[in-house]
């Protein structure tokens, strides 16, 4: 997406809702950050005003201290891409929570499955959050920094 | 004289006539050991070198064993080809169970043996022999066809003669 264009939405937005995205800076991508508590109202603003019309993507990562939800929508018919990070501090136990894209886009709903089955992040108001790729009753969550690999007996 | 299979006279008398003197059992393990039915059971990467021993570069159906079954109630052979992970396990068990006497397991490719390359992973079970009572190990990451057919012939002799080998249940 060109800088003039991620201004533009930046600039439009701010204006409605109050100052809420801030651009990053970042050579390769056009990439915002937000609050968890805007995620949904700047998605639906991008589906319904902007065009975009593809969640490609849907991750998060773990710093130590945080975990970083990653969103990617797409335009598909303007050929452009946007990356949305969202920071999410860990409680106590090391969980944190997030709203859930299901409503806005139907692709969301199975790979926010997948990042809370692996994370451990939960997506409030998600219809089935439950584990997807591991057993049912698998304890923890693997790909987190702090998972403890079992011991080969 | 006693007709009897070891009286060597009687058998080449009997045979010349076309009469052969065998017990139950002899004669069962023989048809048995030539006409494996295998369950299709390919879990990952094995399962095409599976397939490409059944197919005709590497022809598995010379041997008898091309009739792969895909329900486990008409197979009597398990090839466990590919890695285990823990969501799985309770799945072959009760594939297992449902396959009917007399049965074999064959452990395909160093996953099913022993974990294999993702062995210390979260989610991989530790090779078949942790809860499948395997009869043969074919070791490979894919073995080659002809490994396993090598395998399957293994398979042929156990069969035919099941006492010569002590059988350690569950590794």
């Amino acid at each position: 997406m060109d800088k003039g264009f991620l201004t533009k939405l930046v600039g439009e937005l701010n204006a409605k809702y109050g100052d809420f995205i801030e651009v990053l800076d970042d050579e390769l991508n056009a990439s915002v950050k937000l609050e968890a508590n805007n995620i949904v109202k700047f998605m639906d603003e991008l589906k319904d005003n902007y065009g975009f019309d593809l969640l490609e993507n849907l991750t998060a990562v773990d710093y130590q201290d945080k975990f970083v939800a990653v969103y990617s929508p797409v335009s598909t018919a303007d050929n452009r891409q946007l990356l949305v990070k969202v920071d999410l501090p860990k409680d106590s136990n090391g969980d944190a929570e997030i709203p859930s894209l299901t409503g806005v886009w139907k692709a969301a709903d199975v790979q926010e499955r997948e990042v809370y089955d692996l994370m451990g992040i939960k997506y409030k108001n998600h219809p089935t959050l439950k584990r997807i790729l591991l057993a049912d009753d698998f304890e923890g969550h693997p790909l987190r920094k702090d998972y403890q690999m079992k011991k080969r007996v | 004289m006693e007709i009897n299979k070891d009286n060597e006279q009687v058998q080449e008398e009997l045979a010349s006539q076309g009469v052969i003197l065998t017990s139950v059992e002899k004669f069962f393990n023989y048809a048995r050991a030539r006409s494996i039915w295998p369950m299709t059971f390919g879990l990952a990467c094995c399962a095409i070198e599976m397939m490409a021993t059944a197919g005709g570069r590497f022809d598995l159906a010379r041997f008898g064993y091309e009739a792969f079954r895909a329900s486990p109630r008409q197979a009597d052979l398990m090839i466990v080809a590919g890695t285990i992970t823990k969501k799985m396990q309770p799945l072959i068990e009760r594939l297992w169970d449902q396959m009917p006497e007399p049965k074999w397991v064959l452990a395909m490719g160093s996953c099913a043996i022993s974990g294999g390359p993702f062995v210390d992973s979260y989610s991989v079970v530790e090779g078949a022999d942790t809860f499948l009572p395997v009869d043969v190990y074919v070791p490979g990451c894919p073995p080659r066809p002809e490994a396993l057919i090598y395998g399957m012939l293994q398979l042929r002799d156990k069969i035919q003669n099941p006492s010569i080998v002590k059988v350690k249940r569950n590794g």
